[in-house]
């Protein structure tokens, strides 16, 4: 049987303490698609995402990949199982250098990750496959650069290609274009387009002309809930959507 | 390949730093091997077991960025085991004192690893230093440790059942011996695959985990190894010394491995060597001077420097100047 809904959720929620801050949420993402999940400051994206990606436990609710419950699986465990996520502020280890990177992602399935008597020597056959990955994200030539003296952008694109290492079905990108220029958002962009051929990407994104000119799909969050699911198009008519937007960017230029 | 070309500078200077290495390892064993001829042996060999104390201690802290506040526990325990094995059972050689030692120090390690590995941070350190006064309780309570008197006339005995090990210098090259290897082993760990997942945990825990490792595991291991070594330094100084005292078990001793870890530079592979030897050094000095009561003052004081105006320590500062004028 093939699964048309690569990631499902049933129910989901979060409470903080008597606070909700994800409140029954069903979402169902279709393999294939890039799924963007956007809404106002606060309205529980990032908890969603903590939750998908076993960050958080949650509350209630049920969490699906391919018809699978994962609810009580661990965060390392889903990675294995090809559900790869990327984070807000760049994830890259700091004082390795690019090439190291990714390398340290493609070490894992080899299965000699325990053994501290054997030469780092021994992962060297790696490096070709790590170069072709920083090549696909153009970082070949930061290869043995040391990852803090990197441009912020180039992070961002490092931390692409060490993802694309597992060889992902499901990408969880976490606000991939957050704190970036123009020139690298565009850049980013193209770049996430041409990986998630293939590949389903579900994104959390502040920014509206990345996902219309990305996704495929789009679910707007507000109070921790499902405001309006659809296309670009249907999203951004929605009177909901727009009073929810413009509601809280009011509140943010009076609090500013 | 283009690639190749364009990393070449790079791999030159990558090639030329494990050269760098190299002859400075070489150096190391030169001066290890004519040292005991220039000053003390008993006292060199005193430096190296608390050198071999320290590089495992770093092994922890700077490249799994734990910080344990209760390595004495290890240290203690492989000098006790070691030392009632070989007052209590003369046939036996002192290599198998010290590998029972070392193991009881694993043992232990993997008992506290599992307890406390799950904490971060203050907590860890916490749960680590409760387990070590529990310890101390332990060591003070026991028969078989001599309570507050400890253990005396532990005998050297006679090496594989061959060389005896009474005159100081054949016990020198022998702990010099135990030193090198310990210190190996640690090189080699740091810089194995093994090395490489430790390193990215330090460096982005959440992100490691994202990459399908399951950090706690990498970080038992680590903690494990580190506890091992600790309690080989602790095994060794006891045949060296021929006694096991609660000194070894006290929290001034954890205490005293971070002072030279950092004074000596975290995270670099030589710092911990340095470190020891410029403690123990002081130590030794001011306790014939006139100052001999305010050795833990003076020991503070220096802390106190070191963290305010050179917080990488004397090899990392070294090595950061290096970089800044070579580079």
């Amino acid at each position: 049987m093939t699964q048309e809904f690569i990631l499902e959720t049933r129910g989901l929620t979060k409470e903080f303490r008597g606070f909700t801050a994800v409140d029954g949420v069903d979402l169902k993402v279709r393999e294939g698609h890039i799924h963007a999940l956007i809404g106002p400051n606060g309205a529980g994206k990032t908890t969603v995402f903590n939750l998908l990606t076993k960050f958080l436990p949650p509350t209630r609710g049920e969490i699906l990949y391919r018809g699978e419950a994962i609810t009580a699986m661990k965060a390392n465990q889903i990675a294995r199982m090809g559900l790869v996520r990327s984070f807000q502020i760049s994830a890259v280890f700091g004082h390795m250098t690019a090439l190291e990177n990714v390398r340290v992602a493609l070490q894992r399935p080899i299965g000699t990750s325990f053994h501290f008597w054997k030469s780092a020597k021994s992962l060297d056959h790696l490096n070709d496959r790590a170069l072709a990955l920083l090549d696909e994200v153009g970082l070949v030539e930061y290869a043995d650069v040391l990852t803090v003296e990197m441009p912020y952008g180039r992070k961002r694109a490092l931390e692409v290609a060490t993802t694309l290492a597992l060889e992902p079905t499901l990408m969880l990108l976490d606000e991939p274009t957050q704190g970036m220029g123009a020139e690298d958002v565009d850049r980013i962009v193209e770049l996430i387009r041409r990986v998630a051929k293939g590949r389903t990407v579900l994104m959390v994104e502040h920014n509206l002309s990345v996902v219309s000119r990305l996704c495929d799909r789009i679910t707007v969050l507000a109070r921790g809930a499902v405001l309006a699911e659809g296309d670009y198009a249907t999203v951004s008519a929605d009177p909901r959507v727009r009073e929810a937007y413009m509601g809280s960017e009011a509140e943010e230029e009076v609090s500013a | 390949m283009d690639t190749t070309q364009t990393l070449s500078p790079t791999r030159q200077r990558q090639r030329r730093a494990q050269w760098r290495r190299q002859a400075l390892t070489l150096a190391l064993l030169a001066v290890g091997l004519v040292a005991p001829f220039v000053a003390y042996p008993v006292f060199l060999m005193k430096v190296l077991c608390f050198a071999l104390f320290a590089c495992a201690f770093n092994l922890l802290l700077g490249y799994a960025g734990l910080l344990s506040f209760g390595h004495a526990a290890f240290l203690a325990t492989g000098g006790y085991v070691t030392g009632y094995l070989l007052a209590s059972y003369p046939g036996l050689t002192p290599e198998l004192g010290i590998l029972t030692g070392t193991a009881a120090a694993v043992a232990l390690g993997a008992l506290f690893g599992v307890l406390s590995i799950r904490r971060q941070g203050i907590y860890f350190a916490m749960v680590t230093l409760a387990l070590a006064q529990l310890m101390f309780f332990v060591f003070v309570q026991s028969p078989f440790t001599g309570g507050e008197d400890g253990l005396h006339g532990v005998p050297r005995g006679e090496l594989f059942g061959l060389i005896s090990l009474n005159s100081n210098l054949a016990m020198y090259y022998f702990v010099f011996a135990v030193f090198l290897i310990g210190f190996a082993i640690i090189q080699r760990a740091v810089h194995s695959p093994f090395g490489q997942v430790l390193k990215a945990i330090r460096e982005n825990e959440p992100r490691a985990v994202s990459l399908g490792y399951n950090v706690d595991a990498y970080k038992l291991l680590a903690f494990v190894l580190s506890a091992g070594l600790a309690g080989l330094a602790g095994s060794t100084k006891t045949l060296v010394f021929q006694l096991a005292s609660l000194t070894d078990a006290h929290w001034h001793m954890s205490g005293e491995v971070i002072l030279m870890t950092l004074l000596g530079g975290v995270g670099t592979l030589f710092g911990p060597l340095v470190g020891a030897g410029l403690v123990v050094s002081l130590q030794h000095l001011l306790a014939q001077s006139p100052l001999g009561n305010w050795v833990s003052v003076i020991l503070g004081l220096i802390f106190v420097v070191c963290v305010l105006s050179f917080r990488s320590g004397i090899v990392g500062e070294i090595l950061k100047s290096y970089r800044k004028n070579f580079k």
